[in-house]
């Protein structure tokens, strides 16, 4: 039997994942937006998850505006990033810290 | 044509005539001749001249009330009124008269001696602007306006005193003069304060109705404990820091020592400036806050000191200068010593009486040795000179009754106004009296001796010009004669004229007050029968005597045996050298005053500018900032996921907020 329990705790790893891969990641600037992505899902298991169990449709219609957003933002991330490398030549992201003061 | 005398129009225009000739001769200067600059400020000081004398008419013969009214509100701050108004009485008419008269004396003047020069119309319009500024001052109704017009004469006197900018001896002698009358103004705007805190108010007659009852006011500047220290009586304290502005304005010891120097100026405004008029703005101011002076003894017994100090030493001075227009200035400071000496003894009357027959015969003497100027080619050394009599027939002859006028010779105007002061000292009780009437005594013959020691030199004697300047040697254009001749008529007549009601008549009742404690003028009041009689009184008595000696000493040192006065120069080398210091006063102003002030304010500068200003506050401060932000800076590497790091930090710690 699933209860809501499983499906938190599934969001929450998914959200913890992507956090360690945010954090730990220092290689591919790609893989940086692969988790924000990610971070995105965990949050739309949980609309889900209490749409379910509430018996309340509108968080599976936010649902589907988080994934619209989330794939514009996807599609900029990516145009933002073939310029970065234009002007870079490197999506590593050891080396990008133009922001250091 | 003025019917309506007391409309405030015939005030303004008096004001403002010479200002407009001055912004015109001075802002289009680049625009005008010489002619018109010259025309229009002769015609603004001729027209104030006119008026003045209307005024005077009014109210010296129809005998009007005083007129006292404000034009003008500039601000009102926390219920006091910073105003510009009139105050016409007798005292005021009759500066009005003096001020413009030898104003447009000098205006006229200065047509023949200034014609070569290259400042011309500048000075003209310098010139005018003074008269204003001393309109100002006179016509005043208040201190704010005093203030303003005792600061803009200085403004002009500076400004004058170096007309010769490129000569280095006038700029010395302008900043002089500047720095030393900022010692007095100084004490002047602090008299202002002192009033202003006392009063509340700034208006003359509010002050001096509410005089009498303001007179127990004590202050206590110095703690008790200290040397002096304790309370004082506010009057004093007042009336004597005033009194401190007007020795800088009138040249009293010890801040006497600029006037002598702005003998750099050129000599038609040391006849209208540093003679006649500026130079006693001191005197006429005192004079105009009677009622609160003679609320204080303590403060008129150090005027008498101070005047009597002034009058006789600097006479002293006079003798050994070898500049004639050195010589007339130290004659001025002991004249103003004369004056102020009838200030302290409560002879106001006295003193405006002197101020103004001074103001003829000495701005004629500094006219009289200006055209000799011109004749000698500018040259100013009186060795130099001599027998000037037979080339410049009129400079002589008026010369002579300007000295004569001085000295105080029977029947000049000189003679009533010197006399009276000399009794009045002499009926005067307050301390310091007798010392003042010993000290003007023997300046009688101080005064004669300089006086026809110039007289001699200069005009009889040997021809020791060179014989160039001799071949050129003439008498000077009648723009320069006329005057001279216009100034010797009331030199010679105006005492006569005037005395009876000036000084012993109710001349000055409303405009003066004198407690009848002072009263000296009250008391030889009773023994005055009219100036003949004054005369022959006059002829018996000391001052007369002291004045003969002194004719005759000069004539037997200077025409019976010229080469005495170097022997006995040589057998008193030590009085001699102490004169010829001027007592040390530059001296000791340029080592300890000077080098002293230049001391602190090096010392200031290193340790208060440079090290805690520059050092500390301003550069300590962002060089702070740039070292806590060189620590603070090492936060921001630069890689996102820090800064993603540090926001989930506050996210966290947000949350923890919010649920517990």
């Amino acid at each position: 039997m699933l209860i809501l329990t499983h499906f938190l705790v599934l969001s929450a790893i998914l959200f913890s994942i992507s956090l360690a891969g945010v954090f730990i990641n220092r290689k591919n600037v790609i893989i940086l937006l692969m988790c924000v992505e990610l971070m995105l899902l965990a949050v739309n298991t949980n609309f889900i998850a209490f749409s379910y169990f509430l018996g309340d449709t509108a968080g599976q219609v936010f649902v589907f505006f988080i994934l619209t957003v989330a794939a514009a933002e996807a599609a900029i991330g990516l145009a933002i990033l073939v310029v970065l490398f234009r002007n870079k030549r490197t999506i590593n992201v050891e080396e990008l810290d133009t922001l250091k003061g | 044509m003025f019917e309506n005398y007391s409309d405030s129009q015939v005030y303004l225009a008096i004001v403002l005539a010479p200002l407009i000739g001055s912004i015109i001769a001075g802002v289009f200067n680049a625009y005008i001749s010489r002619a018109v600059a010259h025309t229009v400020t002769i015609a603004g000081v001729g027209l104030s001249f006119i008026l003045a004398l209307f005024v005077f008419k009014y109210f010296a013969f129809d005998g009007a009330q005083a007129y006292n009214e404000t034009v003008y509100t500039w601000l009102v701050s926390d219920g006091i009124r910073f105003e510009v108004g009139f105050l016409i009485d007798n005292l005021t008419s009759m500066m009005l008269v003096v001020v413009s008269f030898v104003s447009l004396m000098v205006h006229l003047y200065t047509i023949g001696y200034m014609q070569e020069d290259p400042g011309y119309k500048r000075f003209f319009s310098y010139i005018s602007l003074f008269t204003f500024s001393m309109y100002m001052l006179v016509m005043s109704n208040n201190f704010l306006q005093l203030f303003f017009g005792w600061e803009a004469v200085g403004l002009v006197s500076y400004l004058l005193i170096g007309f010769y900018y490129k000569k280095e001896s006038a700029i010395f002698a302008n900043m002089k003069a500047f720095l030393v009358n900022r010692v007095g103004d100084f004490g002047f705007i602090l008299g202002i304060a002192g009033v202003l805190m006392v009063f509340n108010t700034l208006d003359y007659a509010d002050v001096f109705a509410m005089a009498n009852s303001k007179a127990d006011l004590t202050i206590e500047i110095i703690p008790a404990d200290f040397l002096f220290g304790g309370e004082w009586s506010m009057m004093t304290v007042i009336c004597i820091l005033l009194f401190i502005g007007a020795m800088g304005k009138s040249a009293q010891v010890p801040l006497h020592v600029w006037l002598p120097d702005s003998m750099e100026g050129p000599t038609p405004i040391s006849a209208l400036i540093h003679a006649a008029t500026m130079v006693t703005a001191g005197i006429f101011m005192v004079s105009r806050m009677s009622p609160l002076f003679e609320l204080s003894e303590t403060a008129l017994s150090f005027i008498l000191v101070i005047g009597a100090v002034t009058a006789l030493f600097m006479g002293f001075l006079g003798i050994i200068q070898n500049d004639i227009k050195r010589v007339v200035a130290y004659s001025t400071l002991s004249q103003l010593g004369y004056m102020t000496v009838a200030l302290g003894a409560s002879a106001y009357s006295a003193a405006v009486f002197h101020l103004m027959t001074h103001a003829f015969f000495k701005a004629l003497l500094f006219l009289a040795a200006g055209s000799v100027i011109i004749g000698m080619h500018h040259v100013q050394d009186i060795r130099k000179m001599g027998a000037l009599k037979k080339y410049m027939p009129i400079t002589y002859w008026t010369s002579l009754l300007g000295t004569l006028a001085l000295i105080g010779f029977p029947g000049f105007s000189g003679f009533y106004s010197k006399d009276s002061i000399i009794e009045a000292v002499h009926a005067s009780s307050i301390a310091g009296s007798d010392f003042a009437y010993y000290a003007v005594l023997a300046g009688v013959f101080i005064t004669a001796l300089y006086s026809l020691r110039l007289f001699f030199i200069v005009f009889h004697g040997e021809e020791r010009m060179d014989h160039h300047t001799k071949e050129h040697l003439k008498e000077s254009p009648w723009v320069v004669t006329v005057p001279l001749v216009l100034l010797a008529i009331p030199s010679v007549i105006i005492g006569g004229m005037t005395i009876s009601s000036v000084l012993y008549g109710d001349y000055f009742n409303n405009a003066v007050i004198v407690q009848q404690a002072h009263d000296v003028l009250g008391h030889l009041k009773e023994d005055y029968h009219g100036p003949l009689s004054m005369i022959l009184h006059g002829i018996r008595s000391a001052p007369f005597f002291l004045m003969a000696a002194g004719i005759a000493t000069a004539w037997f040192l200077y025409m019976k045996n010229p080469e005495l006065p170097a022997k006995i120069k040589d057998s008193f080398g030590l009085i001699y050298d102490i004169l010829d210091n001027k007592y040390g006063f530059d001296t000791f102003n340029e080592k300890v005053i000077a080098a002293g002030t230049r001391g602190l304010g090096n010392i200031f500068s290193k340790f208060g500018d440079i090290m805690i200003i520059d050092g500390l506050v301003v550069n300590g401060s962002a060089k702070s900032v740039a070292w806590f932000s060189g620590i603070i800076r090492h936060v921001q590497t630069g890689y996102l996921y820090h800064y993603a790091f540090a926001m989930i930090l506050g996210l966290i710690g947000l949350l923890a907020l919010v649920i517990f």
